[in-house]
C-alpha cells in the first residue's frame, strides 16, 4: 500500500446529474417502496422538488472516485482482493431528482494490520450552487498475499 | 403526527423479512453499476475462494434501511447511515436467501433519534453497527 495517498489531491468528478427514471431504477433494486421514492406528487406533498433517492443511492456517484483510486498507477490495490469493510452516508439534505453533483475523493486513512490494507476514503458531493449534500464514506480491506 | 411523538428508547419501529434471489443480485447489479461477477457467477465466485455466488453488500445496506424510511412515512430523513459488512450473504440459485431485518430505537433527542439495525440470516448477523440517524423534516 502507498501510504502517501493520504496527501494526494483529486480532481473534482465531472457533475453526475440525477435523473428520475434512475432514482426509480435503483429504489426498485433495493426494494424500496416508499412513495417519496418514486412518486413526484408525494415527494413535492413533503416539500421535495422531486423524486427523492434511497439513503444508499450515492454510492452509484462515488462509484466514479471509487475508480479514480483504483486507477492510481502507484496506489498497490488489486482489485480481486479488496472486500467492502464499511460503509457510511453522512447528508446535509436528502439527494433529489434533479441534482447536478461533483464528487470529491480524499483518502483519509491507509491502515495496516496482519497483512492486510484497510483504506479509508471520503467522497464529498456537492450540488450545482456548491453547497454539500452529502459524503460517502469507505473502508475497503485488501487483503495481503497470505489471507 | 410528529415523528417523536410516544417514541421510546428501546422500542421495535419495524420489522420484515427480505427474500432474495439471484434476480434481485442481477438487478441490482444494473442499478448500482457493481458488475463484480462474483454476484452473479458461482464458477467466478468458488474460483476466488467464495463458497457461492454473495449478495452485494451494498444491496443489503440498501435494502436494510428500508423498514425505517416505511416507519417514518415522510415525518423525517435518514440524515446518517452507515454499517459494517461483517459476513457476506450466499444466495443459492434455487432457494435463494432471506434476511430478516429489525429496527430499535436506541437514542433519542432534539433533533430526532437513532435506530440500530439488526440484518440477520437464520441464526447469523450480516451487518454490524448498522446505525440509522432520523432527523424530523
Amino acid at each position: 500500500m502507498n501510504l502517501e495517498l493520504t496527501e494526494r489531491a483529486f480532481a473534482p468528478t465531472a457533475p453526475y446529474l440525477v435523473g428520475r427514471e434512475k432514482v426509480r431504477e435503483f429504489a426498485r433494486a433495493v426494494l424500496a417502496t416508499a412513495p417519496l421514492h418514486h412518486d413526484p406528487d408525494a415527494a413535492r406533498a413533503a416539500g421535495f422538488a422531486d423524486v427523492v433517492a434511497p439513503p444508499t443511492f450515492p454510492i452509484v456517484i462515488a462509484e466514479a472516485t471509487l475508480q479514480q483510486l483504483l486507477a492510481e498507477p502507484d496506489a498497490g490495490i488489486d482489485f480481486g482482493r479488496v472486500v467492502h469493510g464499511d460503509q457510511q452516508f453522512t447528508y446535509s439534505r436528502p439527494v433529489v431528482a434533479g441534482d447536478e453533483l461533483t464528487a470529491t475523493l480524499r483518502v483519509t486513512s491507509i491502515k495496516t494490520l496482519g497483512g492486510n490494507s484497510m483504506v479509508t476514503s471520503e467522497s464529498a458531493m456537492t450540488d450545482a450552487s456548491g453547497a454539500h449534500v452529502v459524503t460517502s464514506i469507505s473502508t475497503l480491506v485488501i487483503r495481503g498475499d497470505e489471507s | 403526527m410528529s415523528l417523536l411523538d410516544g417514541l421510546e428508547v428501546g422500542q421495535v419501529v419495524a420489522e420484515r423479512a427480505f427474500s432474495l434471489t439471484r434476480d434481485s443480485l442481477v438487478r441490482y447489479a444494473g442499478a448500482s453499476g457493481d458488475f463484480n461477477p462474483i454476484h452473479y457467477r458461482d464458477d467466478v465466485a468458488t474460483a476466488v475462494g467464495l463458497p457461492g455466488v454473495l449478495a452485494h453488500g451494498m444491496l443489503t445496506m440498501g435494502f436494510a434501511v428500508q423498514p425505517v424510511t416505511d416507519w417514518l412515512d415522510a415525518r423525517g430523513w435518514v440524515s446518517d447511515y452507515r454499517v459494517r459488512f461483517t459476513r457476506p450473504v450466499l444466495v443459492d440459485p434455487q432457494l435463494g436467501a432471506v434476511v430478516t431485518v429489525t429496527a430499535t430505537v436506541v437514542v433519542l433527542d432534539d433533533a430526532g433519534a437513532r435506530i440500530d439495525l439488526t440484518a440477520t440470516v437464520g441464526e447469523q448477523t450480516v451487518l454490524g453497527k448498522a446505525q440509522v440517524r432520523v432527523t424530523a423534516f
